[in-house]
């Protein structure tokens, strides 16, 4: 019964837009590989008829916009067909990005929750630090990538930490900012009745603020998770890494090949919806278990 | 060694020097405003003196982390160099983008509004998008437009797109039906009830886009700069400074896009104190 207004509120609007993204990039892709055909055509002398015009236009070596098919096959043969463990495989460049990520995303959480729990309590470092916190949310911190990792080099740390100390450093900010609100969401009433239970200040963090604040968490969880994915990507581009989605875009920009920055763009994106949509799961299982009605 | 106490004595001070101030219980409202901004600042310049005290004093190579004294003298040094690449980087990539940017998702907003199949459809295509590592872009736009700013606005008007996009429709719809129907008995024309009713409801929204989307611009400019640039940019000087070791030059850069970033953010901030006065976050800090 639920499933037809579902599909007409949903799905089909979704689905209309995307097939509409899908032809006018079919569109596009003809119109700015076209110039480079016609050129060819007119140096070796002949005139191009449009079927044979369109035709080559999708199956261009290094296209100005590759079609949605070739990328598509590009992402087939690099995930599947090679193995896992070869510098060809994007699955094996997605999982350097993704280690690095989730590291840093680990560490970045585990900061901003001791952090924001010292914030709650005590009030100097709420006044000192808060504003702090909030500048620094303003500022391009991913200009600093590059400098980080060269600076971790030099003492010789490379890799995974490197990358993974700018995810940390990106995702800690959402994480401190949404857990000071989530740990200072309940009421005055909810307070005084921990007090009139003579509960120490422990006691009320974890039976009173800590399940307060976990809708918060999970909203600045995901925020966290995706910009932990951009600060993974963009700490691989400065140094010339040689694996990862960042060195994949890099590489392909260098050497002109459109398809492969098309592909590892696909591979990020899918990775960082499946991230969001993890952290969407733990969200609703962990708001089940605390018995919030869906 | 004596840098290093000095250092660790002058921050043990400044902490319980903050803490007795917090403490305090002023009685006039321009002492405590006062002690409002004191706090944060006695803890920042804290934080600088244990920086230069604790590098100086364990000699901590320039490489690993120059002293904010020698970043300033590079800062004043330089300024020439800082300003072109900010012009470059901010005046032209970020400003140009982030108008455009954020000007066409008002625009397609609006143009939406009258179709809910369309609004359906875009919605929840633009909110995936915020979460896509959308600078990935950067090197296909650098192919398609040249090394020059041109390709760092369109990097730029990618980035703003969206959540200008999602805020300005989730705005727009924030006006309750009850609000909407007394429009209705005043036979209120659409672009009546647009610019009278709906419009200012959805200005929180759309600042709170404004806002996020300014620190969006100077990344996404930075960033496109690192896939290839004219020799000069903000990220153009990052990255080629690194690679000569020049860290202290690296530091000023980020210190110039530091104070650019916040300028920004504090410029659009002030606008929505102005423009939004009405709304309780801002009438709330007056009373």
């Amino acid at each position: 019964m639920s499933t037809a207004p579902r599909f007409r509120d949903k799905i089909l609007p979704v689905a209309t837009i995307l097939v509409a993204i899908v032809v006018l990039w079919y569109g596009a892709a003809a119109w700015l590989n076209a110039p480079f055909e016609r050129d060819t055509a007119a140096r070796a002398g002949t005139t191009i008829a449009l079927t044979d015009l369109l035709k080559n236009t999708m199956a261009q070596e290094r296209p100005v916009l590759p079609a949605p098919h070739q990328v598509f096959a590009e992402l087939w043969d690099t995930t599947v067909n090679k193995p896992i463990t070869s510098k060809r495989s994007l699955v094996y460049h997605a999982w350097v990005t993704l280690s690095a990520t989730l590291l840093g995303f680990a560490i970045g959480t585990v900061l901003g929750i001791l952090l924001a729990i010292g914030i709650v309590h005590n009030r100097a470092m709420d006044r000192s630090l808060m504003p702090w916190v909030i500048a620094s949310q303003t500022v391009p911190i991913l200009a600093v990538a590059p400098m980080i990792i060269v600076v971790l080099n030099a003492i010789g740390l490379s890799g995974l930490l490197p990358k993974a100390l700018i995810s940390t450093y990106l995702s800690f900010f959402p994480i401190v900012v949404g857990m000071v609100k989530g740990l200072r969401s309940p009421e005055q009433i909810q307070l005084d009745l921990m007090r009139t239970y003579d509960a120490s200040a422990a006691q009320v963090l974890t039976k009173l603020r800590w399940p307060a604040a976990m809708p918060y968490l999970f909203t600045s969880l995901k925020v966290a998770i995706a910009i932990s994915l951009v600060g993974a990507i963009v700490g691989e581009l400065p140094t010339g890494a040689v694996a990862g989605l960042g060195a994949r875009l890099l590489a392909g920009s260098y050497y002109g090949q459109t398809v492969q920055i098309w592909s590892a763009l696909f591979m990020a994106a899918g990775l960082a919806a499946v991230l969001v949509l993890v952290v969407g799961m733990l969200h609703a299982m962990v708001l089940k278990r605390m018995g919030a009605r869906p | 060694m004596t840098l290093v106490i000095g250092a660790l004595v002058f921050w043990l001070f400044a902490w319980g020097f903050n803490e007795w101030l917090v403490r305090l219980r002023p009685a006039s409202r321009g002492l405590k405003r006062l002690i409002d901004i004191a706090v944060p600042l006695i803890f920042g310049v804290t934080l600088l003196v244990l920086w230069e005290g604790l590098v100086r004093g364990f000699q901590v190579p320039v490489v690993l982390l120059p002293p904010p004294s020698m970043i300033w003298t590079r800062l004043i040094g330089s300024l020439p160099i800082l300003w072109a690449d900010f012009q470059q980087t901010v005046l032209k990539s970020v400003l140009t983008g982030y108008v455009l940017g954020c000007g066409f998702g008002f625009v397609v907003a609006i143009a939406i509004d009258r179709s809910p199949f369309l609004q359906k459809g875009l919605l929840p295509l633009g909110n995936f998008v915020s979460a896509l590592p959308v600078v990935g872009i950067a090197p296909i736009m650098v192919m398609w437009f040249g090394f020059d700013w041109p390709s760092k606005v369109a990097v730029v008007v990618i980035m703003t797109f969206f959540p200008m996009l999602v805020n300005t429709v989730t705005g727009l719809s924030a006006a309750s039906s009850m609000e909407r129907d007394l429009m209705r008995t005043y036979a209120a024309s659409w672009w009546q009830t647009l610019t009278k009713l709906r419009l200012p409801a959805a200005w929180p929204f759309i600042f709170n886009a404004l806002k996020i989307n300014s620190t969006l611009a100077l990344i996404g400019a930075i960033v496109a700069e690192f896939f290839g640039t004219p020799i000069v940019g903000m990220g153009f000087r990052i990255s080629t400074e690194v690679g000569r070791m020049n860290v202290d030059m690296v530091w000023a850069e980020i210190a110039v896009a530091a104070l650019a970033g916040s300028g920004f953010y504090g410029a659009v901030a002030l606008v929505e104190r102005a423009v939004t006065f009405w709304h309780p976050s801002v009438r709330g800090e007056r009373t």
